[in-house]
């Protein structure tokens, strides 16, 4: 089977090759990731393997960084790290807070 | 791990669909190519997918296949190529 991710070769359009800047919980996500690879509790390949594991909608839905939060959060639940009501209750405030989701 | 084939040797990539995290890519699988260099053993990523060791690390090489034969109906200039990186237990001697 071709995973949804896996499009090299398909036709996919114009690329908008311009640069944009990252805002910062996009940064923060990045070093998240960086900071859990190096203390061993997952790997880059645990992250990939989330993505790919999203569905089709979702991925096609998500931007590249809400693509790796999703993946990390699942990942931290499923290694035991965090717990989902301590997500959702960490989700809850921040949406109180204005924050993006 | 001692690596199993040389630069120069003709290999093809495995015509195979597992399920999991693949990094081997859809469109190269079954077509024919040159080991252009060993790059060294690593971990490997299907396991690691998985929070398993990925041990024993496997060979990684970078392999150099001719676009005309990748594509079909190439038009690009009969000389491109393009390399890409596949753990060994992909490769099969060709």
């Amino acid at each position: 089977m071709r995973g949804y991710h896996d499009i090299g070769g398909l036709d996919a359009g114009a690329i908008d090759p311009s640069q944009h800047a990252h805002e910062l919980w996009e940064k923060r996500v990045d070093a998240l990731l960086v900071l859990l690879s190096r203390k061993g509790v997952m790997t880059v390949d645990e992250l990939r393997l989330g993505i790919e594991s999203l569905g089709a909608d979702v991925y096609e839905r998500l931007t590249y960084y809400e693509r790796w939060i999703a993946s990390v959060a699942r990942a931290l639940v499923d290694r035991g790290v965090i717990t989902t009501d301590e997500l959702g209750r960490h989700m809850a405030a921040a949406a109180a807070r204005g924050d993006r989701a | 791990m001692s690596a199993r084939f040389k630069p120069g040797d003709r290999v093809a990539v495995r015509r195979a669909y597992p399920p999991g995290h693949i990094r081997t890519p859809f469109y190269i699988r079954g077509k024919a190519g040159v080991i252009e260099r060993l790059c060294g053993s690593f971990g490997n990523p299907e396991e690691l997918a998985y929070g398993r060791s990925g041990r024993p690390a496997q060979p990684l090489y970078r392999v150099r296949f001719r676009q005309d034969q990748v594509w079909p109906g190439y038009t690009g200039p009969a000389a491109d190529t393009v390399d890409i990186e596949i753990y060994e237990h992909w490769l099969e001697p060709a």
